[in-house]
């Protein structure tokens, strides 16, 4: 089966060229089955792949498969070929990306029946999938490159999807730049890995990357340049703003790429890279502390927000800060199993925030919304079960993976789980202050909303109920041994981290100590959300309007601590200047100055020897005498 | 020697009449008169057939045909077109120059060796006769070509179109 | 006869070069200041006569019949420039009724 991987990115890629191609003549069931159908047989192939590896790793092997499809550059010590690498990790994204793909195609059916845009809504999503498949098969840094760049881009046409908006298509392009501030430190990165080691392929590059030094400044930088590339995609300090910007696209969009998918390559390369970055603690240490400085921020102004798209953004920045934490502190297999579950359970609340909005006509502010639970009641549940899980009470996966991520951060630094526990227990107020906004309480909106509450179509539900099963076991994957649980996922990726597992010892915590971290996360969760509860739900309390008075920290929460304002002081507005410096002064009257004065100096000149032409035959004899003269003094003086 | 002077300066009188008077007819007389000069610098040249030929070519058909044009359209003193004195000076001027280089121009050249007759009678019609008739065969042929269309020519652009009013 | 050749042998050919010259400028100076169109035709002509002179000095100086052969070719030739010349203005003067330069600047830029 593992050679059929190539399938696994075309048939997205076909499912686009169909659907793009034939956007404005296929019948919609016909792009909603086409569409989704290549995810599904995707996925069938990836489960395919991923019983043969955990079939290999189960027989004791590494189970790094390569696949090579075709020689791609050959030039001088050059050679970058289109190849695949399947091990553990990437089987895993895979079915993610293909799974949980799947179910957001399915979702994307119902949510976007009476869109325009369909077709072309649906070519969009199977390219992004081809994309992010590329990322995640790539063998080498060119691949996974070429994915990363390509998902940036659909990234940008997608959250610009109803570009006829102003304000949505330019923030489809603050994605797109912020990205590319990320791509080209990532490019650069790929220059000094070739460099360094030669070769791109990630199976040439990590064997000679055990033989260096601990703190080798070259891999400092490498890994530095991979850092930045990271926090632009996947949305640390400093290039996180554009995650918050980008709810302008369709919910579908935010669920698959900003929360499930996309957003999570930054975790992916850094995991794929795991020996380099261990090599260099000092960048382990900048990815720990920019991990929790996002966590905290974001889940700051998530507090504050009343757009329910809002508030998942900035939850997804802050638990993304959350995995970085956990990258940083070295536990990468806590990492991954965090952005697992977080898959599960964000792309969930986020399908079902879409399904709320398509209740509510559209609306998504929270202050509108109010005792939905009687009226959506499978998207009540399933929302439920996401926000236990995010909250990271027991026994939902939520709980598991940021407990392993703080656990870690224990054994490493103190402060830094006093951080994150600080983080969970915002985590915690804000999901339930949106849960208690808007399912509990008295409905807050108008009665024209009102009249057209109404379930969504199973075409819908179905995704939310399934993501809802899987946030909830979802925590089996890795139960630590603490637990008694044969923490099966750090069994299974053992292979991808075992160098850096060997360079750093494995990881020991007192069973009794865990024991203590756990029941103290898990109680402060449940407390907060209590308190949330009893403000929103029993006391009845609802957010001010935009302009009410404030305190000075809920102000600064509420303008997102003037993050977005600082930028465009900053960086913005000088960038602006420029360009109008460059183009009054060096376009218009430097170049086209020059360009169009030639012309213009050439039409003066004709116009002037135009005058010579007087159609008198006098003038022109004189003329030819004048020059006769001039020939023959010419020559006499020139001997 | 002196007679070669006496006709020069006739001829360079004559010349400047012809482009100074008024009177078109009057310019075609005393170009008639300074072809005859000519002729006589032919004979002092003893160049006889070119003497003879100048005399009833240029002066005896070349001028009268001009004779014959100016009687045609009726052009006398009144109708002939005034030109700027600006132009008139500045025409002069570029003659001048024009003369004054060429005249420097051979003062470069060594050739004042008086005129020595190597052989007097090149001139004469039966020499020049056979010259022209032996090695001069096909051009004197093609001239004569030449002329023919050169009459077609002249009659066909002269002659009154019939159709046109 | 004899004794016009004896009177000829004194000349220098220099003073033959000279004196075409001048007749050339005088030439020159006919078809740049005058405006009607058939003096300077006899301009024209009065040029060819110098160059006709100097042609036929250069070839009994020389001893070389060329000379004169050339000059009868050019004085055939300035009779057939003169007929298609003057037909030319004739039909000018037709169109125009004007024998002045100046009115034929329809070419003017």
């Amino acid at each position: 089966m593992i050679d059929l991987i190539w399938l696994i990115p075309l048939l997205p890629l076909v499912g686009f060229l169909f659907n793009g191609i034939g956007r404005n003549t296929l019948p919609k069931p016909v792009v909603g089955l086409l569409g989704s159908g290549v995810v599904l047989v995707s996925f069938l192939l990836s489960c395919g792949i991923f019983a043969e590896v955990y079939a290999a790793r189960q027989a004791g092997e590494s189970a790094t498969f390569i696949q090579p499809v075709f020689e791609w550059i050959t030039a001088g010590s050059l050679n970058v070929s289109l190849s695949f690498l399947v091990d553990p990790l990437s089987a895993i994204m895979l079915l993610i990306v293909t799974g949980i793909g799947f179910l957001i195609h399915v979702y994307s059916i119902g949510y976007m029946k009476h869109d325009a845009g369909f077709a072309k809504f649906f070519a969009f999503l199977n390219l992004f999938v081809f994309f992010m498949l590329l990322l995640v098969l790539g063998s080498n840094y060119v691949v996974m490159f070429i994915g990363w760049e390509g998902v940036g881009l659909c990234s940008y046409l997608l959250i610009g999807f109803w570009f006829k908006n102003k304000e949505f298509a330019s923030a489809g392009k603050k994605a797109f730049v912020m990205n590319r501030i990320g791509d080209l430190s990532f490019l650069i990165a790929v220059f000094l890995i070739f460099n360094t080691f030669g070769t791109l392929e990630f199976t040439g590059i990590f064997p000679q990357a055990t033989a260096m030094a601990m703190g080798d400044t070259t891999l400092l930088l490498i890994t530095l340049l991979l850092f930045i590339a990271a926090t632009g995609k996947s949305a640390q300090i400093p290039l996180f703003t554009w995650l918050p910007d980008a709810m302008a696209g369709p919910t579908p969009v935010s669920a698959l790429i900003h929360a499930a998918t996309m957003v999570t390559a930054g975790i992916y390369m850094i995991a794929r890279s795991n020996i380099l970055f261990t090599l260099s603690p000092v960048t382990l240490q900048v990815v720990a502390a920019i991990g929790i400085c996002t966590a905290l921020l974001a889940a700051a102004i998530a507090i504050t927000q009343n757009d329910i798209k809002k508030v998942l953004a900035y939850s997804t920045v802050s638990q993304l800060g959350y995995m970085f934490l956990g990258l940083g502190v070295g536990a990468f297999t806590g990492a991954f199993f965090h952005v697992i579950t977080h898959a599960f359970f964000k792309a969930l609340l986020f399908l079902g925030a879409g399904s709320i909005i398509h209740a509510m006509s559209n609306e998504q502010d929270m202050r509108s919304m109010g005792g939905l639970k009687k009226h959506l009641p499978i998207t009540y549940i399933t929302m439920l079960v996401a926000t236990i899980a995010i909250a990271g009470i027991p026994p939902l996966s939520g709980f598991f993976s940021k407990d392993e991520i703080l656990a870690h951060a224990f054994a490493e630094n103190k402060v830094l789980w006093v951080l994150g526990f600080i983080g969970a227990l915002f985590t915690a107020f804000y999901m339930f202050r949106m849960l208690s906004l808007t399912f509990f309480g008295k409905f807050r909106g108008t009665a024209e909303q009102s009249s057209h509450l109404h379930e969504s179509p199973a075409t819908m539900t179905v995704p939310l109920v399934i993501l809802a099963i899987l946030s909830a076991v979802g925590g089996l994957l890795n139960v630590p041994s603490a637990l008694g649980g044969g923490h099966a996922l750090a069994d299974f990726l053992s292979p991808v981290f075992a160098d850096s597992t060997a360079l750093t010892g494995a990881f020991h915590l007192d069973h009794s100590t865990e024991y203590v971290l756990m029941a103290v996360s898990a109680v402060a969760a449940i407390v907060m959300a209590v308190l949330a509860y009893r403000q929103y739900a029993v006391s009845g309390a609802v957010p001010g309007a935009d302009d009410a008075p404030r305190g000075l920290l809920a102000r600064l929460s509420y303008h997102k601590f003037y993050v977005d304002e600082f930028y465009d002081a900053i960086i913005v507005r000088p960038f602006n200047a420029l360009s109008v410096f460059f183009y009054r002064i060096i376009d218009r009257a430097g170049i086209d100055g020059l360009v169009n004065g030639l012309g213009k100096r050439v039409g003066e000149s004709g116009n002037g020897i135009r005058l010579l032409q007087t159609g008198n035959v006098g003038s022109y004899i004189f003329m030819m005498v004048i020059a006769v003269v001039a020939l023959l003094a010419y020559g006499f003086f020139n001997g | 020697m002196s007679v070669f002077y006496f006709v020069a300066f006739l001829s360079i009188f004559f010349a400047l009449m012809t482009i100074f008077t008024k009177n078109p007819v009057h310019s075609v007389l005393y170009l008639v008169i300074t072809f005859f000069t000519f002729t006589v610098h032919y004979i002092l040249l003893n160049a006889q057939f070119l003497a003879v030929v100048n005399f009833i070519v240029y002066m005896g058909a070349i001028m009268v045909l001009f004779l014959f044009v100016l009687m045609l359209l009726n052009l006398n003193k009144d109708t002939e077109p005034l030109k700027s004195n600006l132009v008139k000076f500045m025409g002069v001027i570029a003659g001048m120059c024009l003369l004054v280089t060429l005249a420097a121009s051979f003062r470069l050249l060594e050739i004042s060796d008086p005129v020595v007759l190597k052989n007097p009678d090149i001139g004469l019609v039966s020499n020049l006769g056979k010259v022209l008739f032996s090695d001069f065969l096909l051009p004197f042929e093609i001239s004569s070509i030449l002329l023919l269309t050169a009459m077609v020519g002249a009659v066909l652009l002269a002659k009154n179109d019939p159709k046109k009013a | 006869m004899e004794t016009i050749v004896q009177n000829i042998q004194g000349v220098p050919l220099n003073h033959y070069i000279l004196f075409c010259s001048i007749i050339f400028a005088i030439g020159v100076m006919g078809v740049l200041t005058r405006r009607n169109v058939i003096i300077i035709m006899m301009s024209v002509e009065l040029m060819l006569n110098s160059v006709n002179l100097l042609l036929t000095a250069f070839s009994v100086h020389h001893g070389d019949p060329a000379g004169q052969v050339f000059v009868f070719f050019i004085m055939a030739l300035a009779a057939a420039e003169v007929a298609v010349g003057l037909a030319i203005i004739v039909m000018v003067y037709r169109n125009t009724r004007s024998v002045d330069i100046n009115a034929l600047n329809r070419l003017r830029g």
